[in-house]
């Protein structure tokens, strides 16, 4: 096993009155990109939150690069993209990600590099609220890889997009884990889980598993990722 | 802290305002129309608009900037770009002069326009310096930038923030003796008067434009508009949370 760029141990948090996570422990490993996996509401959002250091944490220990999570000289090297777009409606392509990459202290050509890796080079000079909610979140996205971050912590980003483009992101997101970028990807689409090297599989607040893809199919039984998915939960149903 | 991500803010959020020139607009033209609105509405009376005049060019840019700031701070919050720039290398500070220097300088193209107006156009007088009265709406613009990010943090909704207005800031203007001098109100608000900004803000105004200088009241006055300023400042800070629940 290759260093952890992500270590998680008895990890609890309450929102809104509730644990939305019990009791957590796990590792990422780095230069991997490591999908989580599992339904809406179950948890990945509010873990993710926790990697990044915004969330307010119960109890339990999370350390990110060697640093706990969220301390100040995390904040260069972890890039976070959440669910919904966060870049400004009002301005263009262009001035969100000229903005985001002074604030970061990247270079201006890193502006050029991530629109042409999300792809929107034909849409630089539009303003951000008049394009469609996939290409938003791919403004998003592209703001994310301004400052080469050594973990990127990425909230369902390729929602709502076609499948060709998806294609394409997860390419980048492999081109960025083998030149040493840590990848942490959600998604509730199982399918996904396809292009992941690790998996950690999460329900109501748990992990059920943290196994490779092929891993996974091994311990099931089954082809198809989806029923590999249903397979843990009915055998820890009869497991209690 | 960094000038280049403090230049950052300040640049972007000049952006934001060229985006929408209608915005931009409002600011420009609604002060100079409300103090001609003023003047043939006191025709009878042209001394009331003499009295009223002077101070309002230097009070609008706090109304307006409070009004600007709460929105723009709010949606700031509910984009999720606030949380975005907090997971960033920023400085909370960073933001908070990105903001103050875009602000200030809007506002100083907003009170040079409504002087031109004022003084040029439609024959306002007052005793003092025309430059110290337009020197005096900045600051106040930049006190009403202050409140206003600090009270965005207790509005979920745009709705919310709009009624901050007339809730935080009419009472100031009834009570600052703008139109009615203090010491004529009931004592129990002539005292609550004593703990609102706008009350030093206006008085410092007054002096400048009935007395024709600020004078050591009037330096006080405006050591308290700084001063109110700063904490509300930094109470908008403490407001800006790296973690949430």
């Amino acid at each position: 096993m290759g260093a952890q760029a992500v270590s998680v141990s008895g990890l609890r948090v309450r929102r809104g009155g509730r644990p939305v996570l019990p009791d957590l422990s796990f590792g990422v490993e780095s230069g991997r990109v490591t999908g989580l996996l599992g339904p809406s509401g179950c948890g990945k959002t509010t873990l993710m939150r926790a990697i990044v250091g915004v969330q307010v944490v119960e109890a339990g220990r999370v350390e990110v690069l060697g640093a706990p999570a969220g301390s100040p000289e995390l904040r260069r090297r972890v890039a976070y993209v959440t669910q919904a777009p966060s870049v400004y409606g009002d301005l263009s392509v262009r001035e969100n990600l000229e903005f985001f990459a002074k604030v970061l202290g990247a270079a201006a050509q890193k502006v050029e590099a991530a629109i042409d890796t999300v792809s929107l080079g034909e849409h630089v000079d539009q303003t951000v609220g008049s394009l469609s909610g996939g290409q938003r979140s791919r403004v998003s996205l592209a703001t994310a890889l301004l400052g080469d971050p050594e973990l990127l912590v990425l909230d369902e980003p390729t929602v709502g997009l076609d499948p060709v483009l998806r294609g394409e992101l997860w390419q980048t997101f492999g081109r960025l884990a083998a030149a040493g970028a840590t990848l942490l990807v959600s998604s509730h689409v199982m399918d996904e889980a396809e292009h992941c090297d690790e998996l950690l599989l999460m329900r109501e607040g748990r992990l059920l598993a943290t196994e490779t893809p092929a891993g996974l199919r091994a311990r099931t039984g089954e082809q198809r990722l989806d029923d590999a998915f249903l397979a843990l939960i009915e055998a820890e149903g009869e497991g209690g | 802290m960094s000038a280049r991500v403090t230049g950052a803010v300040a640049v972007r959020v000049l952006r934001q305002l060229r985006r929408d020139p209608r915005t931009v607009a409002l600011l420009l033209v609604v002060p100079p129309a409300l103090l001609a609105l003023l003047k043939y509405a006191f025709e009878a009376d042209p001394r009331a608009f003499q009295s009223i005049g002077g101070p309002l060019v230097g009070l609008f840019p706090f109304i307006t900037m409070f009004l600007v700031t709460s929105i723009t701070m709010l949606r700031e919050r509910t984009t999720g770009t606030l949380e975005r720039l907090m997971s960033m290398p920023l400085a909370k500070l960073d933001l908070l002069l990105g903001y103050g220097i875009a602000f200030a300088l809007m506002a100083t193209v907003q009170a040079v326009v409504a002087s031109l107006v004022a003084f040029g156009l439609l024959d306002l007088h007052v005793a003092g310096s025309t430059v110290a009265v337009g020197a005096l709406a900045v600051g106040n613009a930049v006190l009403g930038m202050a409140l206003g990010l600090f009270v965005s943090a207790f509005a979920r909704t745009e709705f919310q923030a709009v009624q901050f207005m007339p809730a935080f800031v009419f009472p100031q203007l009834l009570l600052c003796g703008l139109f009615v001098p203090r010491d004529e109100m009931a004592t129990a608000l002539e005292a609550v008067s004593y703990a609102l900004p706008l009350t030093y803000a206006f008085e410092a105004l007054q002096r400048v434009t009935v007395d024709g200088a600020l004078g050591t009241t009037g330096y006080i006055d405006v050591a308290v508009v700084v001063g109110v300023t700063l904490l509300a400042l930094a109470l908008g800070a403490a407001t800006l949370r790296r973690r949430t629940a």
